[in-house]
């Protein structure tokens, strides 16, 4: 069994079925050292195959979350303040040398560490989970682009820090901003897409595996009639999961045989006040009809 | 599959191994478009090293995850693999340029003109083609013809994308509005030295805790009403690509259609595809036609919408040629309501830009009063002459 095939089936071992692109892409990303791009619909499992790699490998997941108006000071490293003043103060009254003091407050105890400086500072390789890059100014981006390119951070009053280890960075969007050229020429890339039927299956049984394999196959051929509906937010994987251990709590085996509870269970699949108008009961019991 | 294994892949003699054989597959997907440089083929000649590269589609999605960068690259990366390697098409000019062409008219989200090669209209001035900087006011120089022809003439995707460039800009200087005031901040621009002086007091002088201020953004929202009535179909698609163009530039932008009756199409012309959205809109549209009743759905919008995403800090943007069939008091009172919300109103009609024209249509004429700007906007220079305008309302 070759190395991507084997990271798929160590994958798929954990809980996450992982198509072959995504095994590939991952693989490729672990072998050639470069970070790993992942667009895709919201729930179709961009970060948990982070949190999966991580627990694969044993190592820490280190998450940076991003939003607008992220900056250097809670990305990557901050002075902490408040301390270098109180040792200012107590230098003083001990009657320390401006000069030592300098030295002394621009070290690293004095240092925060943020996620990007945390981890490429890691004994072990770490997965660095950038989440939602698109939400990131362009700014970040860019400086963010120089860290994964030279995999240091410079900080001007302590010099420049080099990785021990290079982490293993995945970055995630889901497509609100259209990422710069550059960053996504650094990145290998791969496009999450709604599962497949088979993959869906195989990843509802790997969650739920005492379901039986009728209803699993139901439930997949109901949220995948479902997504072809015309709704504002397609459900995804997540959400899938999510219906199944509802259906599993309701004590449901059959789809066609409790009309009023699954059509109560459909909160979680649609998260709209719109898509819940788009799918009354009967089109609910078309598609479980159909799906049966 | 079995099918294509058969097929022997001719390759110019001079390619000595695989490595030239890569480089000319690389070539072929730049050819299609492909943003990819000699670091790519690189790592792509790597990522063979590291998979069974006799393996056909271990090959394939290897050289997929390395050599493609978007949703759409990914999409169509099989096919141009299949061409390349299985000779289904080796390299066919024609066919390539098609589809660099059809990507880059979905991709018209970007600037226009991103170095995609696209021949330019005729240009008779001879004065504008010689600089193409790329950035800056590149909608003012470059298609000077363009930008004085009707709206009605403009069909092809290129001139569609100018539209939504335009619009980007005036939604931006709508857009961009500061308060004068600063107010606390965690992480503020300036420093909040008389708080910073009160609060070290507690610690004997040594201002310990920094507090900041800034300037809040106070963005205007933008709404903007488009008419799609028989009379207006003619400037629909421009229109509707301008209104997306209002969009992308600020995700609160709100967007609405209407011609007998009155649909929100903020989430249609969120999808990514730019071109996409413009023509399955414009299809609807078209499909409708017909009589206008521009005062009825400004009363309905009033009644519906408004009451939630119309404030104060609005602006609301109607594109109309205001042929109304409702009579003009409706439109007029309408008007007067929405007002009463605190917004601004802008009223931007292809019409007024003609010779001769008067907004004497009963419609028109009631509404004037209520109007913080009307303008003309039946060419793209029209449009991009409201920039200063609609950044001092």
């Amino acid at each position: 069994m070759s190395g991507w095939r084997g990271l798929q089936a160590g994958l798929s071992a954990a809980g996450y079925v992982a198509a072959d692109d995504l095994a590939m892409a991952l693989h490729l990303a672990l072998m050639l050292e470069r970070p790993l791009l992942l667009e895709g619909a919201a729930g179709v499992g961009k970060t948990q195959i982070a949190r999966t790699l991580a627990g694969l490998r044993g190592t820490r997941l280190i998450r940076l979350q991003c939003y607008e108006g992220l900056d250097a000071g809670h990305a990557i490293y901050e002075w902490n303040y408040q301390r270098q003043l109180l040792a200012i103060r107590a230098a003083s009254e001990a009657g320390e040398t401006g000069a030592a003091v300098e030295e002394r407050i621009f070290s690293e105890r004095f240092l925060l560490e943020r996620p990007l400086l945390e981890a490429i500072r890691q004994p072990v390789a770490p997965v660095l989970l950038i989440d939602e890059i698109d939400r990131a100014d362009e700014e970040f981006e860019a400086y963010l682009l120089e860290i994964l390119s030279e995999y240091q951070i410079s900080i001007p009053e302590l010099g420049t820090i080099t990785a021990v280890t290079k982490p293993i960075v995945i970055l995630t969007s889901n497509g609100t901003r259209d990422l710069s050229d550059a960053l996504r020429r650094r990145c290998i890339y791969s496009y999450v897409d709604y599962p497949d039927r088979a993959t869906e299956m195989a990843i509802l049984a790997a969650h739920h595996p005492k379901l039986e394999a009728r209803l699993i196959a139901q439930i997949v051929g109901f949220v995948q009639a479902l997504r072809k509906e015309d709704l504002e937010k397609t459900p995804g994987v997540a959400e899938a999961l999510d219906f199944t251990a509802a259906l599993v709590g309701l004590g449901i085996n059959d789809l066609t045989n409790d009309p009023v509870a699954l059509q109560a269970s459909l909160v979680t699949l649609l998260k709209t006040q719109g898509d819940r108008a788009a799918v009354p009961t009967e089109v609910t019991q078309r598609l479980a009809g159909k799906a049966a | 599959m079995v099918r294509m294994y058969k097929r022997v892949t001719r390759f110019p003699s001079r390619a000595a191994g695989p490595a030239d054989r890569v480089a000319g597959f690389m070539a072929h997907l730049r050819m299609n478009g492909f943003k990819i440089g000699v670091q790519e083929t690189g790592a792509a000649l790597a990522a063979l090293a590291v998979v069974n590269a006799w393996d056909e589609t271990e090959a394939r999605i290897a050289l997929k995850a390395v050599c493609t960068g978007c949703a759409q690259d990914f999409g169509r990366f099989d096919d141009l693999f299949a061409a390349y390697w299985q000779n289904l098409g080796h390299e066919r000019a024609g066919e390539a340029k098609a589809s660099a062409e059809r990507r880059w008219s979905s991709e018209m989200g970007d600037q226009a003109g991103s170095g995609s090669g696209r021949a330019e209209r005729p240009d008779t001035d001879g004065d504008a083609d010689a600089e193409q900087d790329g950035e800056g006011r590149l909608v003012g120089s470059r298609l000077r013809n363009l930008m004085r022809v009707d709206l009605r003439e403009v069909v092809a995707p290129s001139d569609i994308a100018q539209a939504q460039v335009v619009a980007e800009r005036l939604a931006r200087a709508i857009r961009d509005r500061r308060s004068r005031r600063r107010k606390a901040d965690r992480r503020g621009d300036s420093l909040d030295l008389r708080r910073i002086i009160r609060a070290s007091l507690s610690s004997g002088g040594e201002p310990i805790r920094l507090y900041h201020r800034k300037r809040p953004e106070r963005p205007s929202k933008l709404v903007a009403i488009l008419d799609v009535s028989g009379s207006m179909t003619v400037y629909a698609r421009v229109f509707l690509a301008f209104v997306k163009g209002l969009m992308t530039a600020d995700g609160n932008t709100d967007a609405y259609l209407f011609h007998t009756r009155l649909v929100r199409i903020t989430d249609a012309l969120r999808d990514n595809d730019a071109l996409r959205a413009v023509n399955r809109l414009s299809l609807l549209a078209q499909g409708f036609g017909g009589g206008t009743k521009i005062g009825g759905n400004l009363a309905e919008f009033n009644k519906s919408y408004a009451k939630r995403l119309v404030s104060g800090r609005s602006v609301v943007m109607i594109l109309s040629d205001g042929f109304d069939t409702d009579p003009p008091e409706v439109l007029g009172n309408a008007l007067a309501d929405l007002k009463k919300r605190g917004c601004r109103i802008v009223w931007l009609n292809p019409l007024k830009g003609w010779q001769g024209y008067a907004p004497v249509a009963g419609g028109m004429a009631a509404a004037l009063p209520h109007l913080d700007l009307f303008a003309a906007a039946n060419t793209l220079d029209s449009l991009l002459a409201l920039e200063p305008e609609l950044a001092r309302l």
